[in-house]
Parts: structure tokens; C-alpha cells; sequence
């Protein structure tokens, strides 16, 4: 009888071609998505040698960073991002990847596209130029993001080079109150551990909690494990992973999917199986989260006050505090409920896939956003979008007084013109409140498509536990 | 290719924040290039300019006259963090740094320096809080990074060891990069592709 193996440990034996000694590992790579802001270098490099790209057909590329969401008949204003996505198609066109770039009914943000056309499953290894392709992980597959080095290597060799990663189980039991959902889960776990707990680590995700989970949900949470230091997050493949893969454009068909079924049910994790270390969350006891300062750990329940830095007995926490509050213009021990909000961003490869929308339009819904308030609705992809043009959800948003707006990955990254002026409050549902993150001078609220749609109805960071309905919004349907 | 990695001398500049993300070294507004020029301007670019594009006042510390030429930077906790732009270590790069001094890196970080010659040096919590009063007593101490003995020289003579990976400390100091080593093994690669084929085809159903 072998030891009992994590699903980390089966994924990385499977796909290692050779290991010289004192050498990482030759790491065979299943899926490599591409977009136009951490490939142009790569493909250059690729040139300056005179290689080919060695698997076009286990690439592919989209734009989604630097694209504007503006109507896409619009020119793009932005001369340098015009360039850099030309320089994208004539790079795909060059090296025959398939590409689902601007006006293509398949465009999207990467980490929306690839689980949408069936290209992420269980067991690959999948990487991508984006920190967030962590996300991919939600399907039991082993996915990072790399350097643009990194993404030359892959394109040339369809490998990278990779020391064995240590494994850190993240177990979430119980249930997760009407208006809690997947995002405060991981804003809590990132709260605990703080932006550095998982460095050098997989998180895998178990727990009744994370088993009740649909495929996006999920999604979203191991979207940020990267937030949480680790490279990558996954989560074992069950019945609710194969229910969402089934009958996808690049899924498995016929007998080539009990084939793979037959696979995918051996990869969870063994019983018994050793993690270099783990963390234990109480579901039932978690609140909404949102975070107050300039880096993702720091964040609170909603009810809760802003931390003092006179309550910080290492120094350096104490620095970085007092720094934060600075930054964001709060005070120590204000409640974070009620803090005035300029802008809401509802969208991002963490929550702008279609049940994300549901949920903000189910607040949304027969409401309008305060005065002198700007929401921004943007859908992670093109399918996305005709989705919910397709529900009456952009009705609902363009009523509110929403801007219903093209996918991309917008007011997350503020590369594209969406972005905060100096100084202004935003809720935003994306992964990131680092300084000047979402537009120089701009103060970013981290928090759950539910509280950012609250938060834009009453003008203040608010609590969607306090919405009427709000129990029938816990069971808005996604997959 | 980048040059062999020698032994060098310098003073160092001492940034204390911590939990420093790749937000902060290279904003993204800087990442429409499409090569690596010009990212030495990107450098910090919000910490060391005002709105109007004048420099802080008083100066971001790379901005302070005496550290210019300055080739190793110390700094807090866990830097690097976030997104896994390489603009990073580039931009570190392209304004001649060449070493870095923290208790610890954000993993892709930390991959993406090793590969341009940028070294991240770990050092434990006694010995980083002694370099930052060391450099408070004495700004323009020097320091000698020495990766072949895998040590740094202090002024008093005494020497820091750290560790590193050893395959990424052969390629830098050879000034091999790892695609070679990669391409090299194409047989390996074949082989392992003849026994697992590919599971998807992306251009299936695309346009």
C-alpha cells in the first residue's frame, strides 16, 4: 500500500517529464492562456532565437486587460493599448493560437473563458502570464500564474521548470448565512493568515462548506488563494465540477468523458493524506467581509470597527497600519458601516461571471443607486453578457441607474481608462486594494457582489444581511 | 542572456515598508509596453511623483541624491507581492538593481528575479532588523554580494550567509537562462508527450 497522496501531490506526479538531481522538475504544462499584457515579450523572445510555439493547440489567448468597455465599435483612444493588442493578433496569427479577441462572441476575461469553453479540467496543469489563474484550481486543477520568462518557456516547450510545492489545507465547514458568500470566505481566510500565510504553499479547499459550493462560487475563491500568498488554490472534483464541465465545447464527449470521469474520481485527495500545514474556518460564524486598507488582509467583518494601530504590539504591523489608515483617510476604531462610497464595481475575474450579476441585480432589483453614486457593472466575458441581456439583468442594472458596460477586466487593473479619480471611495468586487490599484489616488473597498450592490443603494459601505428578501437572494441559482 | 553574475560592492537603499506589492514597483498604467525599455521611469513611480509629475517632497528614498548608483535594496517583509508582472524585476533591473535583502518574497516574485539576474536574498528577522539599524547608524555603508559563496560582507568583516536555490544560482552565475536547459531536454519531452497526449485542442471551436 502506497501513502495516502493530496490531489496536489497526484497532479505533480503525473506531469512530471524528468527531474535532473539538485534540479526542479521538468513540469509538463496541460493548458497555457494568453493575454496581451504579460505576452508580447515572450513572443519576441521566441523570435530573437527563431523558435516555434511548440502546442498551439494547448494555447490560447484573449484580450482582456488593457481593452476598453466602452461599445465595441468605439476606436480604442488609448494608442499604446491599441498596439499592444494588435501586436497580440499578429502574434497569435504568426504562431497559429487561437485567439478570442475583441468583437469575438468568446471573448472574456481569461480566467471567465477558459472554464466556459470546457478548457479547464480536473487534473491539468494550466498556467498562465496572471497571478489570478489560481481561479482554474476550482475545477481540481493545478494552476498559477507565471512570469513573462515563464510564459516564453511554455510557449517553446510546453514545460517549466518547478520545485515541488508544500500543500496547505484550507477546511471550511458548516453553512454560510443568507448574504455571506464565497467572497467573504476567502476575504476571511486572507484576514486570518494575512497576504503572505501561504507563500510557498497549495491551498486545498475542503470542508462541507466548500462541497456545498457551485463551480463559480468556487471560483472565486480560489481566484484569491494568490491573495493569500499561495501560487495556487484548488479544490477536489465532485459531481458538481463534472455537472458544469458536461456538454462544454472543448469538455470531453462521448466515451472520451467516462473516460475521463473514470480519472477525474481518483484525483481527491486521499483519505489521510498529510498537509505541510492547514487552517480550520467555522462557516456559520462568518459575517460580510470588506476590507479597509491597502492590501487584501486587511479586512474585517462588516459590523465590525477599523483595527488601531495603538492595538498593534509588533511594530512593523503597527507602521503598515497607520500607513493604511493614511492612505484610505479613515480613523482608527470607526465602524466601517456607513463610510460614504463614490464608486461600485461589480465585475472581475473574481465576481463577473453570471451568477455574480444575479446577485447584484437581485439587490438591484425595483431600487436605485444613491445620488451622486457611480456603479459599474461589467460582465467577465462576451457570454456572459448576452446571458444577462438575455435574463432581463442589464434592464435591471441600466433602471438602477448602473452603467451596463462590454467585458473586461476594467476598474479591476484601471489599465483600460476605468478608473477612480484621486481620493474617491469605491466598493468594488474584484481582489485588490493596493495603493492606486483601481486608479492613482483611489480607495478601494474589497468586498462580495451582495455588499457592493448594497453599499451603491445607500451611498455607505452597508450590510446586505439588513436588505428585505434578503433569504431569497441566498438561493439565486448559479452553476 | 543575461552577463555572468560577478561578485560586487555597493551601498544599499533602505526601504522599510512591508508587504511591498508589484502594484507599487511598476503601476499598471506601465504595462502597455510591448518590450523592456523605458521601465526605469515606471519604478515606484506613484511613491516618488506627485499628481503634476513633480518629485516628492521630500524625496522617495531611491530619489535622494546619494542613492544613485545604489545596487542592493533592503526591505520589508514579504515583497513583491500581488500580480505577477515581471515589469517588476525588470524595472528593478533596468534601474541597476542587483540584489534584494527581505525575509521573504511573494513566490512569482521571487521565480521572475532569479530569472533576471535580480537576486532575492533571504535573511532571518535578527539580521534584517540589524541591517536596517546598521544602515540607519551608518548610511553609506557597503556591502559585498558574494552568490558563489553565497554570502554578504558587512563592513565590519563579518559575512551573512543565505541560501538560494542551488539550479537557479548555477544559471545566474553562469548567465544561462532556463529555456536552454528546457529546450535541451526536448527528448525528455518527447517522449513523456508520446505517452500522455494532449488532452484538449484549443482551436477547436475557435475562430
Amino acid at each position: 500500500m502506497s501513502s495516502p497522496r493530496t490531489i496536489v501531490d497526484k497532479i505533480w506526479t503525473d506531469h512530471v517529464v524528468v527531474q535532473d538531481p539538485g534540479a526542479p522538475a521538468v513540469l509538463a504544462i496541460d493548458l497555457h492562456l494568453v493575454h496581451e499584457v504579460t505576452s508580447p515579450q515572450a513572443f519576441s523572445g521566441l523570435r530573437a532565437r527563431g523558435l516555434r510555439v511548440r502546442h498551439p493547440g494547448q494555447t490560447v489567448a484573449t484580450a482582456d486587460h488593457s481593452i476598453p468597455t466602452t461599445p465595441r465599435g468605439l476606436p480604442m483612444l488609448d494608442a499604446m493599448a491599441a498596439a499592444q493588442i494588435s501586436q497580440l493578433e499578429a502574434n497569435c496569427a504568426e504562431f497559429g493560437i487561437p485567439l478570442h479577441g475583441i468583437g469575438s462572441p468568446s471573448q472574456g476575461i481569461v480566467h471567465v473563458i477558459g472554464p466556459q469553453l470546457g478548457l479547464t479540467q480536473p487534473g491539468m496543469t494550466i498556467v498562465c502570464g496572471d497571478s489570478h489563474t489560481s481561479t482554474h484550481g476550482a475545477f481540481g486543477a493545478l494552476a498559477f500564474g507565471i512570469g513573462t520568462s515563464e510564459v516564453e518557456m511554455v510557449l517553446a516547450t510546453q514545460t517549466l521548470l518547478q520545485r515541488d510545492p508544500r500543500t496547505y489545507e484550507v477546511r471550511v465547514d458548516g453553512t454560510l448565512a443568507p448574504g455571506v458568500s464565497a467572497k467573504d470566505v476567502i476575504l476571511a481566510l486572507i484576514s486570518r493568515i494575512g497576504i503572505g500565510g501561504g507563500t510557498g504553499h497549495v491551498f486545498e479547499y475542503t470542508g462541507s462548506a466548500i462541497r456545498g459550493l457551485t463551480m463559480e462560487q468556487r471560483m472565486t475563491i480560489c481566484n484569491m488563494s494568490i491573495e493569500g500568498g499561495a501560487r495556487a488554490g484548488l479544490i477536489a472534483p465532485d459531481d458538481t465540477t463534472f455537472q458544469y464541465l458536461h456538454g462544454r465545447p472543448n469538455a470531453p464527449a462521448g466515451a472520451a468523458w467516462d473516460t475521463a470521469l473514470e480519472t477525474w474520481r481518483r484525483l481527491p485527495s486521499d483519505d489521510g493524506a498529510a498537509y505541510d500545514k492547514s487552517i480550520t474556518i467555522d462557516a456559520d460564524g462568518l459575517e460580510p467581509m470588506v476590507t479597509y486598507g491597502t492590501n487584501p488582509g486587511m479586512g474585517i467583518p462588516i459590523t465590525s470597527n477599523v483595527p488601531s494601530p495603538d492595538d498593534q504590539a509588533d511594530p512593523g504591523q503597527r507602521r503598515a497600519l497607520e500607513r493604511a489608515l493614511d492612505y484610505m483617510d479613515l480613523r482608527p476604531g470607526q465602524p466601517i458601516l456607513g463610510q460614504k462610497v463614490d464608486v461600485v464595481f461589480v465585475g472581475s475575474c473574481t465576481n463577473g461571471r453570471i451568477s455574480d450579476l444575479r446577485l447584484a441585480a437581485g439587490v438591484l432589483k425595483d431600487r436605485h443607486i444613491a445620488d451622486g453614486v457611480r456603479l459599474m457593472v461589467v460582465p467577465g466575458s462576451d457570454e456572459v453578457k448576452r446571458e444577462a441581456e438575455a435574463e432581463g439583468l442589464a434592464e435591471i442594472f441600466r433602471a438602477a441607474g448602473a452603467e451596463w458596460r462590454e467585458s473586461g477586466c476594467s476598474m479591476c487593473i484601471a489599465m483600460n481608462g476605468d478608473q477612480l479619480a484621486p481620493g474617491q471611495y469605491a466598493v468594488s468586487t474584484s481582489n485588490r486594494n493596493f495603493e492606486g490599484r483601481q486608479g492613482k489616488g483611489g480607495r478601494t473597498f474589497l468586498a462580495s457582489p451582495l455588499t457592493a450592490a448594497a453599499s451603491a443603494i445607500a451611498g455607505v459601505v452597508a450590510d446586505p444581511r439588513r436588505l428585505p428578501g434578503i433569504e431569497a437572494l441566498a438561493a439565486v441559482g448559479g452553476r | 542572456m543575461a552577463e555572468p553574475f560577478r561578485m560586487f560592492t555597493s551601498r544599499a537603499i533602505p526601504l522599510s515598508a512591508e508587504n511591498v506589492d508589484t502594484d507599487q514597483i511598476v503601476p499598471a498604467r506601465y504595462l502597455k509596453v510591448t518590450d523592456k525599455d523605458g521601465l526605469a521611469e515606471a519604478l515606484f513611480r506613484d511613491w516618488r511623483f506627485e499628481a503634476d509629475g513633480s518629485l516628492k517632497d521630500p524625496p522617495f528614498v531611491l530619489d535622494r541624491p546619494e542613492m544613485a548608483g545604489r545596487r542592493i535594496l533592503l526591505v520589508g517583509d514579504n515583497f513583491g507581492a500581488g500580480s505577477s508582472r515581471e515589469h517588476a524585476p525588470w524595472a528593478l533591473s533596468a534601474w541597476g538593481i542587483r540584489a534584494i535583502l527581505s525575509t521573504s518574497y511573494a513566490d512569482i516574485f521571487r521565480s521572475n528575479s532569479l530569472k533576471n539576474s535580480v537576486l532575492p536574498i533571504v535573511v532571518d528577522h535578527a539580521t534584517h532588523a540589524r541591517l536596517f539599524q546598521l544602515l540607519a547608524a551608518d548610511p553609506d555603508a557597503e556591502f559585498t554580494i558574494d552568490l558563489s559563496e553565497q554570502g554578504v560582507l558587512l563592513p565590519d568583516g563579518s559575512t551573512i550567509d543565505f541560501d538560494i536555490d542551488p539550479f537557479a544560482k548555477r544559471m545566474i552565475l553562469a548567465g544561462t537562462d532556463e529555456l536552454g536547459y528546457l529546450l535541451a531536454k526536448a527528448p525528455d519531452i518527447d517522449a513523456w508527450e508520446a505517452r500522455h497526449p494532449a488532452r484538449i485542442d484549443s482551436r477547436v471551436g475557435a475562430a
